[in-house]
């Protein structure tokens, strides 16, 4: 927090200067309450809300779930029913768990793109967002096993499909999978183990969460203009910002309540819309479903990973110069990974000396084109292979890589942007400012 | 803006699509629980009831339902005289019987409904939630999102979808031919050169269970074909979603609620930035 300058907490009674000589809580809890959080931040910056809501109602849900379900292979799916049926309350909080994962997923899709449109990763907020990564990649593991635990159809062989991924990897390949299913195949050790690692990941989740806060709070947030809040002194930086209770606690209340009403009528109306309904049959290694398709928050990266077939000209070339190491299906780990890692390497790719999108003229449309292509990606993900989605899909894959890799470090240089206003003040009072301010005062942000 | 733009990539896309897979035939019925303030029909369950009983259950198994069940509220709400009364038709082996050798008696109304007769036979208790009546077009899922087709109208049209095999087919071909079977046997003379599949369906091993007319109710609703399909389609959906009455109400009321707390936040938001924004600072 030694960022931005602001009014420290002083302890007045007695207690309270005991407490804070022994344990400085209650300047901690000040400090974090009163975070000087610039006031044009616009409801893109709501999502973090959300995302914690979200984090915390699946550990409650998935704690009481915890109890009453079985980890083993004859009685996990029966236990799961059981939970629907007799356990008082279970449905709800069942499907509240269930739909609660994709409310995540959405949430930090969201959030991911609005980093990425407002420069939010680019310097000094490079470790929040590589910390960021880190918590994605760990709910997409939380989520995955997550979904294994029902042992329906789909639990089975997605678990058999992801973990033949790691299968995929040259020389260590085989050995890796054993080890991580711990057996030759999807079985008992695999249900157990996952679900002991289902129940671990969000407790690491939540500790990185805090550390993700911590460094945020320490740079200061990011805002629509991409301008930095004025350090000065502590008057000029309140000309800039508002502290975060109540203005924003109640704004992100606010949009959380209304984030809230319609995950509650997908809950309480279509609770199964979003999943699969091959996973309502149990488990059974000797039928394979016709399509198996992850879960629709996996899609994108599931797309990318079909997308580069043995008959793919670079596929063809790596495996060529590779001597064979890296084949089609080694690649397209390679490539499913690379997409994530290619994100989170944005703030070095990233050669812009302007950091928001709103001043890029250029950047808006490519970065508009991303987000379709995120989208497309996200429905071929779950189409079959054949054609004409095999092109698609390797068309939007392509463009995916090129966005991180060719696309934002050209633009730096090519690009000419905009000038963002000189002050947060300034951009706040252009559209709420003083009587005497523009004319834009009706809009949203 | 972007919104348009995914719009009209869809559309270029779908046209150029050539679709060499099965098509089944789902019939859009109008179910009384569709909806966020559907409910089961009651005595629409009973008559599905009836018709599982005395058609589905020589093979099919209901394992995930007790007995009990039937008596709950937002289900079929057999009076529990009745419900006893059913329960003891049904046989059910007992491992504590016989000096723990184990015998089969008759069955109360903790134990659940026999498993089906072999393990070919899918066990109906989840089929309603086990098949999605059509996720299209094109994989978006839009049909299921506003015509609420899913399991239930996949149920009823198979019940329903039993033809007389087309010219194609060869006469010994195994199986009977169903318009919305998506995944059974096809005869290869009914796929065309280009490898597109002439005839809606597929070959079932199920033969027809109902012909309509099978059952006179005593409700005196229509027993046509469809009818029954449709019932039996409703009384699956409750053995799958036993609590979906349940489920709409807290979804209601918990709407509901968000909804005023959103109004609330969403004034007591606007007043304590009021005098930051310019509206009120004059």
């Amino acid at each position: 927090m030694s960022g931005i300058p602001h009014d420290h907490y002083e302890p007045k009674s007695n207690l309270t200067k005991g407490i804070e000589s022994r344990l400085p809580i209650i300047s901690l809890l000040h400090t974090t309450l009163t975070a000087p959080t610039p006031k044009n931040l616009n409801w893109m910056w709501i999502w973090g809300i959300v995302l914690a809501f979200a984090l915390v109602l699946q550990i409650v849900t998935g704690i009481v779930l915890a109890m009453h379900y079985t980890p083993q292979v004859d009685m996990a799916f029966q236990s799961v029913e059981r939970i629907m049926r007799d356990v008082n309350g279970g449905m709800m909080i069942r499907y509240f768990h269930m739909n609660g994962a994709s409310l995540f997923f959405f949430a930090v899709y969201v959030h991911i793109f609005r980093g990425l449109y407002y420069g939010s990763y680019k310097a000094p907020r490079e470790i929040t967002w590589i910390i960021g990564m880190l918590i994605y990649l760990l709910m997409m593991s939380a989520g995955f096993m997550g979904y294994v635990l029902p042992w329906g159809q789909m639990s089975f062989h997605g678990t058999a499909v992801i973990t033949g991924l790691f299968g995929a990897i040259p020389f260590v390949g085989e050995t890796l999978q054993t080890w991580i299913l711990g057996a030759g195949a999807v079985g008992q050790p695999a249900l157990n183990r996952f679900f002991s690692l289902h129940y671990l990941l969000p407790f690491i989740i939540a500790g990185l969460v805090i550390v993700h806060i911590w460094a945020f709070h320490h740079t200061g947030n990011n805002n629509p203009t991409g301008v930095e809040v004025r350090r000065g002194s502590v008057d000029e930086a309140k000309k800039d910002t508002l502290p975060f209770w109540p203005y924003f606690v109640i704004k992100d209340l606010f949009a959380l309540a209304v984030i809230l009403t319609i995950f509650m009528a997908v809950v309480g109306f279509m609770p199964n819309y979003l999943g699969d309904p091959v996973n309502y049959v149990p488990a059974n290694p000797l039928v394979t479903p016709a399509h198996i398709v992850p879960e629709w928050y996996f899609l994108p990266f599931y797309a990318i990973l079909r997308a580069f077939t043995a008959d793919v000209w670079i596929v063809q070339i790596v495996n060529f110069i590779s001597f064979g190491i890296i084949d089609a299906k080694f690649f397209g780990v390679i490539a499913m990974f690379g997409a994530i890692i290619v994100m989170a390497l944005a703030p070095w790719l990233d050669t812009s000396s302007v950091r928001s999108g709103r001043f890029r003229p250029m950047f808006k449309w490519w970065f508009a084109l991303l987000v379709l292509d995120f989208v497309v990606l996200l429905w071929v993900g779950a189409r079959p292979t054949s054609f004409p989605y095999d092109w698609i899909a390797l068309i939007a894959s392509a463009y995916w890589f090129a966005y991180f890799l060719i696309i934002l470090p050209l633009l730096g240089v090519i690009e000419k942007p905009l000038t963002p206003p000189a002050t947060i003040e300034d951009d706040f009072n252009a559209h709420y400012g003083p009587k005497d301010g523009g004319t834009a005062a009706t809009k949203a942000e | 803006m972007i919104r348009k733009l995914t719009l009209a990539a869809v559309l270029a896309v779908s046209a150029t699509t050539a679709f060499a897979q099965v098509e089944a035939e789902i019939e859009d019925y109008d179910f009384s629980f569709e909806g966020p303030f559907g409910a089961f029909d009651q005595n629409q369950l009973q008559r599905g009831l009836q018709i599982y009983t005395e058609s589905c259950a020589a093979c099919h198994g209901l394992s995930q339902v007790s007995f009990r069940n039937l008596s709950d509220k937002g289900g079929p709400a057999l009076p529990e005289e009745q419900m006893r009364a059913y329960a003891k038709e049904f046989e059910v082996y007992d491992q504590s019987l016989d000096d723990g050798m184990g015998d089969f008696r008759p069955a109360t109304p903790a134990d659940k409904f026999p498993g089906s007769s072999n393990s070919e036979i899918p066990d109906l208790s989840l089929m309603a939630k086990a098949r999605a009546g059509f996720h299209g077009p094109y994989g978006t899922g839009l049909n299921q999102l506003f015509k609420g087709m899913g399991g239930p109208e996949y149920i009823a049209s198979l019940v329903a979808g039993f033809e007389e095999p087309p010219e194609c087919a060869p006469e010994d071909f195994s199986g009977n031919y169903n318009i919305a079977f998506p995944s059974g046997g096809y005869p290869e003379e009914c796929i065309s050169e280009d490898g597109e599949y002439l005839v809606p369906g597929s070959w079932i091993a199920m033969g027809q269970p109902l012909y309509g007319e099978d059952f006179d109710f005593s409700d005196g609703s229509p027993n046509d074909l469809k009818s029954e399909a449709e019932d039996v389609a409703a009384f699956l959906t409750w053995t799958a979603e036993p609590k979906l009455m349940a489920r709409k109400q807290a979804g209601l009321t918990g709407v509901l609620f968000l909804s005023v707390l959103s109004v609330l936040l969403y004034l007591t938001n606007k007043r304590l930035w009021a005098p930051h924004k310019r509206k009120k600072e004059d």
